[in-house]
């Protein structure tokens, strides 16, 4: 209660004030006068005090209590209030968002509050502004960011971009399928191990080849070359031959800060090539050497004196060569055709679509209906959609002198699809008068037949009678699309780009320094026969995906079951799930790991009661050469350092307390899921401890009551 | 003593045409139907000339003509290549390999005889 001690001595002060005036006054006129006066005063006064020092008194205590509200008054309204407004308009600076200050006091004062609060509005208005400003330019980065996402998975070209020392910043989808191809274990890491964000891309391409197109590429934008950009070839690891042209990201045209590539994959254009020319140099040798047979043989026919069986001997030896020849030439037609039929410009095309566009040429060019039957609208065709439209159309257009309406069907059939022209049967006189028709010229002598069309794509077109449904058709046979497409459709788009990383410097600090949402981490989990790898347990399954920068990376994961080599105890299959039969004539741990091992390259390690699959990692170092050395963190740990009350430290438990939607438990490809989710989770509640960094981290994990093993 | 010559190649279409006419020329001729058997009668029978067609099956031409180039018994054997391989790289390989001459078929037999007697003359 200082403010109410502060007021009471306040109001104290008028009163001993004017009793110290009134004793002063009374000494100094004692001391003015000279003893015998003093005498005289002091005699006449001293029986005036009995009767009349209580009026002297009162009036005294009047004008003290008079000058004690006065002083009250003033205190009130120029001295209480400054603290707390000192306090609230201290709160404001500090936040915006902090109460008013509450205006009291003296007019003055007041009007001083007033003043504080306006200052206070027009800075959160301010902030407001800004807030909203950053809001609207983040949402156009991340659209822009979202339609180049978009644009690059539309591209039929491999496109990745990269960072000048070969970091992955960007792929798209024909990317990840090319290097799914090139990855030496793609039915285990799908490619993910050779492409992805923060990878270096020369895990899939060799470094001095990229080197070498740069250093062409720095020549010529030294020269002032405006589109700079150099071409290669390249041999990827299992022998697929890469071309690929590279062209240089330049900020506002100066220093190269990475670098596009678009990559193609001519394994199979090079080798149609190499057998083109192959063909063509034997066919020159092989002509070479029946000529000289034939000519040296006819200069000896212009001997004039050849015996008979002489000259029967090298009329023999033409008719042969001619023979041979002819032979040879009709091989190289065949062969020939089956390479044109090669080159044949197919390209995916959905099937309804098709369908759509047949129909409305048959109306164009007959006048006539062309319904659309029943069409299983989720195929997609390798076609060459305008051969086809012709060939069906020209059917058609025969038909429709005949016929007032013809149907269009399409079905699947394994890997091809029937694309069938329906009439009515009748009295079959249409179908008799269309048979041969395939295999007539569409328009006029040379041009060719709706069959040469259907054999361009490999199938074939024939005309068959349903007698059930009383229908006749012609059915092509065309392929279907390869079935890539439908697996990317169907997955969440994946995040296939992370600019941030430009940002990024990764070599200046090291890797103790790095904060926990600037590293790159491979998130994992193992199920195994049982508990004891040193007992002869083996892993059966491993699940990892990864997280890069803070943000989990969904389309880069990696599944696998693994043959253990020995039987899975019936006791632990309600822990996994996992029966003997589904891991029969999966790869071995010895095939696995190596990909693994790939997978994990430069990034730490992240797992709940990570010791445990540790153990099972070490124990195989011995046979597989290959050593998890990087750092490890465990989520466990790092739960009991950012919530050290917590009852529980299981997954499950910390996944709950944290909102971690728990997807397919102890599956390991699940489980490392949820222990991403919860390791991202834990970054800020660690962040709130001061555990900023993975060397803060680390050091936390090892003082860590739960930090019974070492690993 | 009439001159050995050698017509080395697989295929009897050519050899027919070629031995009739060598020895109309007064040569005695000699054949062989591959690379090995080649080099064995070149080494047996010791030809002056050798009609040596580049692409036989088992040792080709050209290594028969390094064979004999390396051995000093033989060494002065006179060799003409015919072959089909008529790319600039497929002569100089043949002129390397030691051959006297590189004929590329077809050829006019005119102008192999009159070669053949030159290089004997």
């Amino acid at each position: 209660m200082k403010a109410g001690r502060s007021a009471v001595t306040a109001a104290l002060v008028p009163g001993v004030f004017l009793a110290a005036w009134l004793v002063l006054g009374v000494v100094l006129i004692g001391a003015s006068l000279d003893p015998a006066a003093r005498q005289e005063v002091v005699s006449a006064v001293a029986p005036l005090v009995g009767t009349h020092g209580a009026l002297v008194f009162g009036w005294w205590l009047v004008a003290a209590a008079l000058g004690a509200w006065a002083v009250m008054r003033l205190h009130g309204a120029f001295v209480v209030p400054i603290p707390r407004m000192a306090d609230a308009t201290r709160l404001l600076a500090g936040d915006a968002g902090a109460p008013a200050v509450r205006p009291a006091g003296g007019a003055a004062m007041r009007r001083l509050g007033d003043a504080v609060n306006a200052l206070a509005a027009e800075r959160r208005r301010l902030g407001d502004d800004m807030a909203q400003l950053v809001a609207d330019a983040s949402r156009k980065a991340a659209e822009d960011r979202d339609q180049l996402g978009a644009l690059m998975a539309e591209l039929d070209r491999s496109v990745i971009v990269c960072t000048v020392e070969g970091r992955i910043l960007l792929y798209n989808d024909r990317a990840r399928a090319l290097f799914r191809r090139l990855s030496p274990a793609p039915k285990i890491a799908e490619g993910a191990e050779l492409i992805g964000l923060g990878r270096s891309i020369h895990g899939a391409i060799e470094p001095a080849v990229l080197a070498h197109a740069r250093a062409g590429v720095e020549r010529r934008i030294a020269r002032g070359e405006t589109r700079p950009s150099a071409r290669f070839v390249t041999v990827a690891g299992n022998g697929t031959l890469l071309q690929a042209s590279l062209a240089p990201v330049r900020p506002e045209a100066g220093a190269m800060t990475g670098y596009v590539l678009l990559i193609d994959d001519i394994t199979e254009v090079h080798a149609a090539q190499s057998r083109r020319e192959r063909h063509l140099l034997q066919l020159t040798e092989k002509s070479r050497a029946s000529l000289a047979n034939m000519q040296a043989a006819l200069d000896m026919l212009d001997y004039p004196d050849l015996e008979a069986d002489e000259r029967a001997g090298f009329q023999a030896v033409v008719h042969d060569e001619v023979a041979v020849m002819s032979a040879r030439l009709a091989e190289l037609a065949a062969d020939t055709g089956r390479d044109m039929l090669g080159r044949w410009p197919l390209q995916d095309i959905l099937g309804a679509d098709l369908i759509d566009a047949a129909a409305q040429r048959i109306e164009a060019a007959t006048g006539r209906r062309a319904e659309r039957g029943p069409v299983d609208e989720s195929l997609w065709l390798l076609a060459d959609s305008f051969g086809l439209t012709a060939a069906v159309t020209a059917l058609a257009a025969r038909l429709g002198e005949r016929e007032e309406v013809v149907t269009l069907q399409l079905a699947p059939a394994g890997s091809w699809a029937h694309l069938d022209l329906v009439w009515p049967s009748g009295d079959g006189a249409t179908a008799a008068a269309a048979a041969g028709w395939q295999d007539a010229p569409m328009e006029g002598e040379g041009s060719p037949s709706p069959r040469e069309v259907a054999e361009r794509h490999g199938g074939d077109l024939w005309l068959a009678h349903d007698r059930d449904a009383a229908v006749s058709f012609f059915r092509f046979m065309v392929p279907l699309a390869a079935g890539e497409r439908d697996d990317l459709l169907a997955d969440e788009r994946p995040v296939y780009y992370d600019f941030d990383l430009l940002a990024g410097s990764e070599a200046s600090s090291a890797l103790d320094d790095c904060p926990l949402d600037r590293l790159a981490c491979t998130v994992f989990d193992c199920e195994t026969t049982g508990l004891d790898p040193g007992g002869g347990d083996e892993i059966i399954q491993i699940g990892a995906v990864r997280i890069l920068n803070g943000r989990l990376l969904p389309g880069e994961s990696f599944d696998q079951l693994v043959d253990p080599g020995r039987s899975i105890p019936e006791a632990s299959i309600p822990f996994h799930g996992i029966r003997p039969e589904m891991v029969r004539g999966a790869p071995r741990i010895g095939e696995v790991l190596p990909a693994l091992h790939t997978f994990a390259a430069d990034t730490i390690l992240v797992g709940h009661n990570v010791a445990f699959d540790m153990r099972f990692l070490r124990l195989k170092e011995a046979s597989t050469g290959l050593k998890f050395d990087q750092p490890v963190l465990d989520t466990l740990l790092l739960a009991s350092i950012a919530e050290p009350d917590a009852e529980s430290h299981a997954l499950e438990a910390i996944a709950a307390r944290l909102g971690v939607p728990v997807v397919a438990r102890h599956s390991a490809a699940g489980d490392a899921l949820t222990t991403a989710t919860v390791f991202l989770k834990l970054l800020p509640l660690l962040r709130e401890r001061g555990v900023v960094t993975l060397g803060a981290a680390r050091e936390a994990s090892a003082n860590s009551p739960f930090a019974r093993l070492r690993y | 003593m009439s001159c050995k010559v050698l017509i080395a190649d697989d295929e009897p279409n050519i050899v027919v045409s070629l031995s009739f006419m060598m020895k109309r020329e007064g040569y005695d001729v000699l054949v062989a139907r591959d690379g090995v058997e080649a080099l064995d009668t070149i080494r047996r029978e010791r030809p002056a000339l050798v009609l040596l067609d580049a692409m036989m099956p088992g040792m080709t031409g050209f290594d028969v003509c390094e064979a004999v180039r390396a051995d000093a018994g033989v060494r002065e054997t006179r060799i003409v290549m015919l072959t089909a391989k008529g790319r600039e790289t497929d002569v100089a390989r043949g002129l390397g390999a030691g051959a006297d001459a590189y004929v590329t078929k077809p050829f006019s037999t005119r102008d192999l005889v009159a070669k053949v007697r030159d290089m004997l003359a």
